[in-house]
């Protein structure tokens, strides 16, 4: 129980996986321009790493590995991600719509967002199980959804304030103040690894 | 021909430079930046994957149907990658070992996947290659400006070699990745500006 508390405190926070991983950065600049949008980007973030995280497990663990396959992860991975995707779609607008209507427009934009194959990745890097393997891809997923919906408010604070130079405005000032975020949450370097 | 050939090459080098203009490609760029040799290594590998995956999608831009086009895509990066990911694994094992998960994780690097939207689908195979050319150096020459920023006041050395006298202690806070986010936004800023003193001109 404790180790996988441990495994949440680390995915989470101490190795966050937008600021010390650098894994979905694009997000962080594009969607972060709001509330509304940072939150929706997050939510689907969540769903969608959850899900295929575990499906790319089981694939690596009983069709790739034992046909020998490992060299074809990367193609496989992507495939699954894009597919699944799809098939997201495709559910919750039947199922879901005001779901939908949420989650949708972020949907496309989730195939190639590097964290959910970075996750998918991490997890057969580290040899998880596939219980760990769930937790970690949902807690590193609930760490990006965080640090997106707090970055929408600074982001949604400055812009009231008016106070940016010109020459940080938009993409500058949001990598500093990333940045600074990076900081306080590598403050909890050594409570878990 | 020979004009546009050269004006879709040079674009990506400067004008649409894209970690640098428009904030693509990010992830990587901030993440392998910390030595100038780890950046140069990741780098030639996305130049190798932007040629090969514009060339082949402007190879097959007239078969594909619109719908699925994002698969087929896909799938030709991914093969590209892979290419890039044994070679590598058989010739250059250090640096593999180094750049560790972001040689697989070019596949999802939103450069590679843009040209294709963008401009492989569009255009015949000769103009993709220059295409896909200039946007993988520009993508290499935005890492080295910021791993040659990273490693000379973080380590005090380049491309390994000492640069800074014996005494220097290295700011340390640039190797990290919080200093990474810090250097690539004051980077923007200046690019920013000079580009507007530019235009004035």
């Amino acid at each position: 129980m404790q180790d996988y508390l441990l495994l949440i405190i680390a995915a989470m926070f101490v190795n966050n996986i937008v600021l010390i991983l650098f894994l979905g950065n694009c997000p962080l600049v594009g969607v972060t321009s709001s509330m509304e949008s940072a939150f929706g980007m997050g939510a689907a973030v969540v769903f969608v790493t959850t899900l295929a995280g575990t499906a790319c497990w089981i694939v690596q663990r009983f069709a790739l590995e034992p046909l020998a396959l490992e060299y074809l992860q990367t193609l496989v991975f992507i495939l699954i991600i894009a597919s699944l995707v799809q098939f997201v779609e495709i559910v919750l607008q039947k199922v879901a719509p005001p779901l939908y209507r949420t989650l949708g427009i972020f949907l496309p934009l989730i195939t190639t967002n590097c964290m959910v194959f970075g996750a998918a990745i991490l997890s057969i890097k580290h040899d998880y199980t596939f219980l760990q393997t769930l937790v970690f891809c949902l807690a590193a997923a609930v760490g990006f959804a965080l640090v997106l919906v707090f970055m929408a408010g600074l982001r949604e604070r400055m812009e009231v304030s008016g106070r940016i130079p010109a020459a940080l405005q938009g993409v500058p000032i949001t990598m500093i103040t990333a940045g600074m975020m990076g900081l306080s949450f590598a403050g909890l370097l050594g409570m878990a690894h | 021909m020979a004009a546009r050939i050269v004006q879709e090459f040079t674009k990506g080098l400067w004008k649409e430079i894209a970690p640098l203009r428009f904030a693509l490609g990010i992830c990587s760029a901030l993440a392998v930046s910390t030595r100038v040799d780890n950046a140069l290594g990741l780098g030639i590998a996305v130049v190798f994957v932007t040629c090969m995956s514009n060339v082949l999608i402007s190879l097959v831009r007239n078969l594909v149907p619109d719908k699925v086009r994002i698969a087929v895509f896909i799938s030709i990066i991914a093969t590209a990658v892979v290419i890039v990911e044994l070679v590598m694994q058989a010739y250059f094992y250090p640096l593999f070992l180094v750049l560790g998960i972001w040689i697989p994780l070019i596949v999802v690097n939103c450069i590679v996947l843009g040209r294709a939207e963008a401009f492989a689908r569009k255009n015949p195979v000769a103009l993709s290659l220059a295409d896909g050319l200039g946007m993988g150096l520009g993508f290499t020459l935005s890492l080295l400006v910021i791993a040659s920023i990273r490693e000379v006041l973080g380590s005090g050395s380049w491309l390994g070699i000492a640069v800074l006298p014996d005494g220097y202690p290295g700011f340390g806070f640039l190797l990290r990745p919080p200093g990474a986010f810090v250097i690539f936004g004051v980077l923007l800023a200046a690019m920013n500006v000079v580009s507007k003193r530019l235009e004035k001109r």
